[in-house]
């Protein structure tokens, strides 16, 4: 098959070689006879191509399409014989077209202009492919489990096999049981512990960098912190799996308390940390970009710095670092290694950041990682968590893209 | 007369002149000697507001003030024209210090208020900039409430100690800044919902409120329609029976109908200073004629 | 009427303090951040140093008949324990190989098992006694030390520690990144050249956009779900290929590139659009001639960036199986493979501590990529960045 396929290839560069040539050849002479032709002959040539090779390509991805998907019985040979086929009629078609009157170059950036539209609705097939497939998916669980008892139900239980592939095969027993609160508990605690150190400490970094720094330090720390956004979520895992959840346990144990080596607490503060450079460069924008005229108006009313940056310049980015703070919330949420390696594999309704706990995006690897059956519940159970967790940070994103407009249109206003 | 010294930089009475109110101020080139007290008439020893001696300013390695001598009087609005780039912002800025804001200046010479160097180690910024007040070039009112605007500063300063205080204050300069009947029912809606002339006065108001000595004034109205500018003007007239007025502005007309006293920057250098109507009738440079009578700017 | 600067400054002297205690307190933060980025780096450092040192013993392999039989009377028994299994076992095939070396015996430097590895390290200390004695006496005749660990860097994943390496990743991770760009290079600058130089204005447009945007957001995992599910059940790509780990990746890049690609384009004044149009080219002649030359310094540093991001992904590979165990090395789009963050995740959970070192090894290599990556771009911008 690969050998067919790579003949076919040559078959077609080799036509679409003939057409350009001909057609040059042909366009060339015509323009030698003194007619005055509507494009250069190179252009010609090139819609010659155009036509021999585009409705040939277009034919055969068509029909391998249609082979994958209906699993049809067309043999490749009689597929790709027919391409060239048309390739060949095609070629005849261009070569004819090198008239004076047409408008070849016209024509080719038709299709240029197509191909471009056509490239940028991939992005939107994109967002419905997530869209579809998740939902389709989701639909199916929902049919074997009830969608109340999933958004209410407080005991995630997939079933024994997947405890098993966990090996804690005793603890489970019973029925499967799809309850998602512990999941989203455990998501949320470990949010709002990444927020609590991302938060203040990203806004610190870009409040000191944009109103205290001298220039120097600003050039200076800038790409420092942004070498932090760059590193790979993974790596986090494993600082927060090896060195900071024992240290966490150490620390814990100092004051008497009894921490898991897989406490929230561990991949809640590397999570932080990992969010600090998203925060701070989104803020340091922001800030930025507060009219200079506010802090100029502040200061000349006799107004410590302090107190013009607390009182002035956070409030008029109050729109934007809220708006980034939901985006690194949306984040946090979403992110999945660092909880994977660090934090628990047990679904726990717990306050106590010290305890295990699991969260949404590993219930959906440990649910799509084991030797499961794809049409399982415990798979499909993936999905619906996947549906929930798109439509919560897509929920987020369109807030924070609304309130970051808000800002940008405030101070154009402002700005007279 | 003891004027040998203080003609540079004072508007003076000219000898040659009977009239009261015309002085002559033609900047001369002799420096006056630093080291040397300046002696000074005593009438104008008690209204001198500002006292501006030898000021160059750099930016970096370019030099955008040089040697500038000036008196400022109390309760007179004194305008600064010349054309764009000659230093005449850069000057009014360092009268409340608002140049330290930029790394790169390097001041050299004497502001003096109060009798203190504005420029000394000693000197609190954020002090000097409670007594010496500034209104920008385009409005800049807070992001907040009409009432927050003119209530923060004050409140920050700890003018005010009851609720009642503070409704009484910022009535007081909203009445000043000639603003309160347009917007005393709306006080609680954002600042920034007043029209510009209305956020320029929303502006003068915040400043005023502080009660500050001199109000610093950087082309305030270039940004205004005729209406709105004409209602500044008149404010301006105003105001100095309680504050010191500096204006920059470009607009030579507004110069003359406002100022009292008028001093034309060109590249960095004061030219000349003097009384406005002798600055307008009777330019004793041939620079400032120029100027004035539109032959460049 | 006003207060003197003295009375003021009296005032002033606790706001002052307020505001300096604001100022030191943000550069804390900043300091902080900065050194949890150092702690971090060093962390790893001590951690995946070990990792580049493998302890070789040295000893004398006799290659006859008994050994081909059994390969583990190669070597005198006393230091057998010491040597890794990974030695033995190709063995016989390497005398099959090579007849010539029958009968002789070869004194050859051969990896140690990583126990000794571990103990030579000073990390733990899982030796038998009577093998502890064995060794140390090789240590002192200097026939058993730490060398450079070619191994790391030529072999696949194993069970056995001392024969881990990182080759194998590394090649799935090239082949999954040449994937990923061909297919999210391309789509994404037509896309930006679409949104930025032909795109009318209307409704169409604004949802592609607002699309993009949104994308950039979608938590990466999801992206391996829609993998799964539309490549893997739908299409039927081969599962933990290549192929639709770097599918998978291109969708999550596609908006990076898009953004980054628009941002370049956008700096290109519309002056020089102007005067093309002037001297008559058209719409695509402008882009292509004009406007692309002049903006693929912005669009590849973007794709670069791009690329960097999509090499350090692991979530959305998980979920499409390429954490698989891959010993061997095989350049192709289809077969089953891995790549260096989902090694280094498979041995973040391996038991052995011996593992542990080459997690940290494999980090120090991923990262020494990525901020070669990032230097690239950074390097690229500043070379070729126009102010207009």
């Amino acid at each position: 098959m690969n050998i067919v396929f790579l003949l076919f290839c040559a078959v077609l560069v080799v036509l679409g070689g003939i057409a350009f040539t001909l057609s040059r050849a042909k366009a060339a002479r015509v323009r030698a006879t003194g007619t005055t032709m509507h494009a250069q002959p190179d252009q010609y040539a090139w819609f010659a191509v155009l036509v021999t090779a585009g409705p040939a390509l277009l034919v055969s991805a068509l029909g391998a399409f249609v082979l994958l998907l209906m699993g049809a019985d067309i043999p490749t040979f009689y597929l790709l014989a027919a391409s060239l086929v048309i390739a060949l009629i095609g070629l005849v078609m261009g070569l004819n077209q090198v008239r004076s009157d047409f408008h070849a170059r016209r024509a080719i950036e038709g299709v240029i202009r197509k191909l471009l539209a056509a490239a940028a609705m991939i992005s939107i097939l994109t967002t419905l492919g997530i869209l579809l497939s998740i939902i389709s998916e989701a639909l199916r669980f929902f049919q074997m489990h009830s969608f109340w008892d999933f958004v209410t139900g407080t005991t995630w239980n997939p079933g024994a096999s997947f405890l098993s592939a966990a090996g804690r095969g005793d603890e489970g027993g019973s029925a499967a049981q799809f309850g998602s609160i512990p999941l989203f508990a455990g998501t949320f605690m470990i949010t709002l512990i990444a927020m609590l150190v991302a938060i203040p400490f990203g806004l610190g970094a870009a409040i000191y960098m944009v109103e205290f720094a001298p220039l120097r330090i600003r050039k200076a720390a800038k790409p420092v912190i942004e070498v932090l956004a760059g590193i790979p979520t993974v790596v986090y895992g494993v600082f927060a799996a090896l060195t900071v959840a024992p240290l966490v346990v150490d620390i814990a144990g100092l004051f008497g308390l009894d921490a898991s080596y897989s406490n929230a607490l561990a991949p809640g503060l590397v999570m932080g940390i990992m969010i600090i450079p998203f925060i701070s460069s989104l803020s340091d924008d922001v800030i930025n970009s507060v009219p200079n005229s506010l802090r100029e108006g502040a200061l000349a009313l006799g107004i410590t710095k302090a107190e013009m940056v607390r009182n002035v310049v956070v409030p008029a980015a109050a729109p934007g670092i809220i708006s980034a703070s939901l985006l690194a919330v949306s984040r946090a949420l979403g992110e999945t290694m660092i909880v994977v390696m660090a934090a628990g594999m047990r679904p726990n309704l717990t306050a106590n950041p010290l305890e295990d706990m699991t969260t949404v995006t590993v219930s959906i690897v440990a649910a799509l990682t084991g030797d499961q059956e794809f049409e399982s519940a415990q798979t499909l159970s993936a999905f619906a968590l996947g549906l929930v967790l798109f439509i919560v940070t897509l929920t987020l994103n369109v807030v924070s893209v609304f309130m970051i407009r808000r800002f940008r249109e405030k101070y154009r206003v402002n700005n007279l | 007369m003891n004027d040998t010294t203080l003609q540079n930089f004072q508007p003076q009475q000219d000898q040659s002149l009977a009239s009261g109110d015309t002085v002559r101020g033609q900047y001369s080139d002799a420096t006056p000697d630093k080291g040397q007290p300046v002696t000074r008439n005593e009438s104008v020893e008690e209204n001198l507001s500002v006292r501006v001696r030898d000021l160059s300013l750099w930016y970096g390695e370019h030099q955008a003030l040089d040697d500038i001598s000036i008196d400022v009087f109390a309760n007179t609005v004194t305008a600064l024209i010349g054309p764009s780039g000659c230093g005449k912002s850069t000057f009014l800025r360092c009268l409340n210090r608002m140049n330290d804001l930029i790394s790169s200046v390097r001041i050299k010479g004497l502001v003096e208020m109060d009798g203190r160097d504005v420029n000394a180690r000693g000197m609190d910024e954020v002090a000097l900039r409670r007594r010496v007040g500034m209104v920008f070039q385009k409005p800049n009112p807070f992001p907040k409430s009409i009432f927050e605007n003119v209530a923060y500063a004050p409140r920050m300063h700890d003018m005010v100690s009851r609720k009642a205080d503070q409704d009484e204050l910022v009535e007081r300069a909203l009445r000043d800044a000639g603003l309160w009947n347009e917007v005393k029912d709306k006080l609680h809606e954002p600042g920034t919902s007043l029209s510009g002339g209305q956020q320029q006065r929303l502006c003068i108001a915040r400043a005023i409120a502080v009660r500050p000595d001199v109000i610093l004034m950087d082309e305030p109205t270039s940004a205004l329609d005729p209406i709105s500018t004409a209602t500044i003007e008149d404010l301006m007239d105003k105001l100095k029976q309680d504050f010191t007025i500096v204006t920059v502005t470009h607009n030579m007309q507004q110069a003359a109908r406002v100022a009292d006293y008028t001093a034309f920057f060109h590249l960095g250098e004061m030219i000349e200073y003097n009384a406005t109507k002798q600055m307008f009738a009777n330019p004793h440079t041939k620079k400032a004629e120029d100027y004035i009578t539109g032959r460049y700017g | 009427m006003s207060q003197s600067f003295e009375e003021i400054s009296a005032q002033l002297k606790k706001r002052h303090r307020r505001s300096a205690r604001m100022k030191w307190m943000t550069m804390g933060a900043l300091i902080l951040s900065a050194a949890f980025l150092v702690v971090f780096i060093s962390d790893m450092v001590v951690r995946g140093w070990p990792a580049f040192q493998q302890a070789q013993i040295q000893v004398e392999v006799s290659y006859d008949e008994q050994s081909q039989k059994l390969p583990l009377a190669a070597v005198d028994e006393d230091v057998r324990p010491l040597i890794s299994r990974g030695f033995f076992r190709p063995l016989p095939r390497k005398m099959e190989n090579n007849p010539a070396l029958m009968g002789t015996t070869q004194t050859q430097w051969v990896i140690a098992d990583s126990r000794v590895d571990q103990y030579l390290k000073g990390n733990e200390d899982r030796l038998r006694p009577a093998d502890k004695e064995t060794l140390q006496a090789l240590v002192e005749e200097g026939r058993a030390e730490l060398k450079f660990n070619t191994t790391f860097f030529t072999t696949g994943d194993s069970k056995m520690p001392e024969l881990a390496g990182i080759a194998s990743a590394a090649i799935g991770t090239v082949m999954t990144m040449l994937v990923t760009m061909a297919v999210c290079f391309p789509i994404g600058v037509m896309t930006a050249v679409y949104l930025e130089e032909f795109a009318p204005d209307n409704k169409l447009t604004q949802l592609i956009e607002i699309n993009i945007n949104n994308l950039a957001a979608v938590p990466s995992i999801l992206f391996g779900l829609l993998g799964l599910a539309i490549y893997i059940s739908f299409f039927g790509v081969p599962r933990s290929s290549p192929l639709v780990g770097g599918l998978t990746l291109a969708l999550m890049t596609l908006p990076v590139i898009i953004i980054s690609t628009r941002a370049a384009l956008r700096s290109v004044p519309d002056s020089i659009r102007h005067a093309a149009f002037g001297v008559g080219c058209s719409r695509w002649q402008v882009v292509r001639d004009h406007v692309l030359p002049v903006s693929l310094p912005g669009i590849l540093t973007g794709s670069i960036i791009g690329l960097a991001q999509a090499m350090g992904e692991t979530a959305p590979l998980i979920i499409v199986g390429m954490v698989a165990f891959i010993p061997d090395a095989s350049i192709s789009i289809t077969n089953a493979s891995t790549v260096m963050p989902a090694q280094i995740f498979t041995w973040a959970s391996e038991p052995n501590s011996a593992f542990a070192e080459k997690t940290a090894g494999g980090i120090l290599v991923l990262l020494a990529v990525l901020i070669f990556l990032n230097a690239l771009a950074v390097w690229l911008r500043n070379k070729f960045e126009r102010r207009w």
